[in-house]
């Protein structure tokens, strides 16, 4: 294709992503890099029906002088990444310097609220993903050697967790391990523990949000692999089968090695999405126990009475270089097939 | 997006074309305007609404969106010039961010000019001019079962220390598992707790004419120590318990004694939804004092209306005489469980007790400065870890400190 062509033919898509995309990414980046206007503040007699008191209240005449000067805030720099409620640097170097033991170290890093949903975001990425990819291969194993007829109700319920609203879909889970539902309750006489929640310690609510993970991300995994295993060269599973092979070995050495190009893909698409994990948290309304990084923006922007927009942005950058790291390894293995085709 | 807008502009005027025929009344309003309230869901602020929509003629339009996020609506709707709402229904907490941003205007001409049914009180005056018209008094107060209380054989608790027995009591004759509960879940429910039994310390959130923190001395602790000691009464679930799964645990008699918001008090003893059992044995009262502290420990809330600055004239008395209407003593006269009513020859009934116990025992309002929210943000993450029993009293307060100066920084309040 000429040069010229290539370039009308792509140009929609790349105006579309420069403007639902770049363009956004970059306003979070310039938001990141500033805080507030220092407050303006008076002193005022309020009245209410319980009494009148003096309190303090922002000078709204001032500020908006302020602000018509310099809309965006004051110039920050990089003080939204470094301060207490994301990087901590200082409070990093503190617990470096004086401590008691590694154990310490890490209950007094943990404590930041940075880095505590990070290290759930991580934990969700790194088991939820490999999990649910398991599960999604041998569903479409097992739906693979089903007769025709039951083939399509299979295929129908094994997508429906991909199908219901992800918060949904939490809820409805979240009410089923309540203590009075019917996932708590059978847990209570199973174990024999009337005092059993699954929301009640941190382990278990993790280990619940990660059963969550897998059983809502399994379906995709599934018609992906579903899909993959149509194309598997019958001749080579035959010829397979006639040299002796057992179904597990015609599975490890035929169509696993077939299906690797479709589980990178896979495994690219997962990582980015658990990254994000959120909808989980609220469903379960597991604040207490697990945060993450998704959550952080979204508890600075909504729910109280003032918005945090610089630090919501700030989060989400840091989200993205989050995600860009995650992929790294998996878009350089790309590349480099992609060039030793080329070649 | 045209879609959208489109599917926009067919809702609006779909709420508009069923605000207009469902018209009973002319309120008599002067002149011509649009009228677009927005509004928190509850019922008492459901029923304005209604009053208000009945006030549509062909010369004035009444539309009204009642939403739980309401908070986060409107900052945005009320900036755009015009205004999205005419009318914003607000709170002591959520009118604060509408005045930092000079977003309501000035009431005392309007009321001079159509506000004779208000009573001096209802009117918020901030630095002498009249911001918002109240309407209604809230706040978390006890809810208590009386049977329980009495097999159990003990008085109505007054204080934090006597719940805490009364709690001990029920528990040992084997009357409740886990006879308390309270709003602890991580966000503005659980630091609401924390902000009621505070204010009924008597301490200051802050230095004087400063937005330096002032919570970690010894009331700080003592409400921390409170609130621990009280979650060894409680569903070990707690930790996932807001208001409104309160009233469900309430409903299905599985606690004694809780503090719960007085708008919820309704739902509680409604014959029509509420256990009859349980309902027939509610009772309420006053918010519980705290640590020897004179004053019921919970925080005085008010709800009222505000008049978008973003508009016309015209617009803006309009509004303001459809709300005056919804919130007339007519609306009130016919309505007199759904709320703490603040509005002239409301008789309180059976449910505004809690309220109004605290009203009279001297409790203080929720703080209006203007950092009061950012504070708000810190207690809700940062207490979960202590309120789960992962950390100490101390090392809770540092973190709060921490969480807050960081985002006070951001807002501009700490240098």
């Amino acid at each position: 294709m000429p040069h010229r062509t290539f370039f009308f033919f792509i140009f929609p898509s790349i105006l579309a992503m420069v403007l639902f995309i770049t363009l956004p990414i970059v306003s979070v980046v310039v938001q990141s890099l500033f805080v507030q206007h220092e407050a303006v503040l008076i002193t005022v007699e309020n009245c209410d029906p319980f009494g009148c008191s003096e309190q303090t209240r922002v000078d709204t005449e001032a500020m908006a002088k302020l602000e018509a000067e310099q809309p965006l805030g004051q110039f920050a720099g990089f003080s939204n990444y470094l301060n207490r409620n994301h990087l901590a640097v200082d409070e990093i170097g503190a617990i470096f310097a004086d401590n008691q033991g590694f154990g310490d170290i890490v209950s007094r890093i943990f404590n930041l609220p940075f880095y505590k949903a990070l290290s759930f975001t991580l934990v969700y990425c790194f088991l939820v993903t490999p999990l649910a990819m398991g599960l999604g291969f041998a569903i479409a194993l097992a739906v693979n050697t089903l007769p025709g007829l039951l083939k399509g109700p299979t295929i129908f319920v094994s997508i429906l967790p991909m199908i219901i609203t992800p918060l949904v879909g939490s809820l409805i889970l979240a009410w089923m391990f309540n203590p009075s539902g019917i996932l708590g309750a059978s847990l209570q006489s199973l174990t024999g523990d009337p005092g059993l929640s699954l929301r009640a310690s941190p382990v278990l609510t993790w280990i619940v949000l990660l059963v969550y993970g897998v059983w809502t991300n399994g379906p995709f995994s599934f018609v992906v692999f579903y899909a993959g295993l149509q194309t598997v060269p019958q001749d080579t599973v035959e010829s397979a089968k006639i040299d002796g092979a057992s179904r597990w070995e015609v599975i490890r050495h035929v169509i696993i090695p077939h299906l690797a190009p479709l589980a990178t893909f896979v495994a690219l698409v997962q990582l980015m999405d658990n990254f994000r994990v959120f909808e989980p948290i609220v469903g379960f309304s597991a604040e207490a126990n697990a945060t993450s990084l998704s959550w952080l923006v979204f508890n600075d922007l909504v729910g109280q009475d003032s918005q945090l927009f610089g630090s919501a942005a700030a989060t989400s950058v840091i989200t993205i270089v989050g995600v860009l790291i995650l992929l790294a390894p998996v878009l350089r293995r790309t590349w480099r097939e992609f060039n030793q085709k080329a070649v | 997006m045209k879609l959208t807008r489109t599917f926009a502009a067919g809702a609006v005027s779909l709420v508009a074309l069923i605000a207009a025929s469902t018209a009973f009344a002319d309120c008599g309003i002067e002149g011509k305007g649009s009228v677009r309230i927005l509004s928190n869901d509850f019922e008492a602020l459901r029923i304005v609404n209604d009053v208000a929509l009945s006030c549509a003629t062909a010369d004035v339009t009444v539309t009204a969106n009642a939403t739980a996020e309401h908070k986060n609506i409107q900052g945005p709707a009320l900036t755009v010039n015009p205004a999205e709402y005419t009318v914003a229904v607000v709170a002591n907490n959520s009118i604060v961010p509408l005045l930092n941003d000079d977003l309501i205007r000035p009431l005392d001409d309007l009321v001079a000019k159509y506000g004779q049914s208000l009573q001096p009180n209802q009117l918020i005056k901030i630095d002498g001019k009249v911001m918002a018209i109240a309407f209604m008094g809230n706040g978390q107060h006890m809810f208590y079962r009386k049977d329980i209380l009495e097999k159990a054989g003990v008085a109505v608790p007054t204080s934090y220390e006597e719940v805490l027995a009364a709690a001990q009591v029920i528990k040992d004759a084997g009357l409740m598992e886990y006879p308390l509960a309270a709003s602890d879940k991580p966000g503005w429910d659980l630091a609401a707790e924390f902000v009621n039994m505070y204010l009924g310390t008597g301490g200051e959130f802050f230095a004087p004419g400063s937005a330096e923190l002032a919570i970690d001395n010894d009331n700080g602790r003592k409400v921390l120590e409170t609130m621990r000691a009280m979650t060894g009464f409680m569903n070990p679930d707690y930790l996932t318990y807001d208001a409104n799964e309160l009233n469900k645990l309430w409903d299905a008699g599985s606690v004694a004694i809780m503090n719960q918001w007085g708008s919820l008090a309704g739902a509680a003893i409604d014959p029509a939804t509420a256990n009859a059992e349980v309902a027939a044995n509610t009772a309420f009262a006053a918010a519980p004092t705290i640590g020897g502290g004179t004053v019921p420990a919970a925080a005085l809330w008010w709800d009222g209306f505000t008049i978008a600055k973003n508009i016309s004239d015209e617009d803006a008395a309009a509004s303001f005489q459809a709300m005056v209407k919804g919130i007339s003593p007519e609306t009130v006269a016919a309505n007199p469980t759904a709320a703490t009513w603040l509005v002239a020859g409301f008789e309180p009934g059976p449910t505004a007790v809690g309220v109004i116990g605290n009203a009279k025992g001297g409790a203080r309002a929720y703080p209006m400065q203007p950092y009061m929210g950012l504070l708000h943000t810190a207690l809700s993450a940062e207490l979960a870890d202590f309120i789960a029993g992962k950390e100490d009293a101390d090392q809770a307060l540092a973190d709060v400190k921490a969480a807050y100066d960081a985002a006070a920084k951001e807002g501009g309040f700490l240098k």
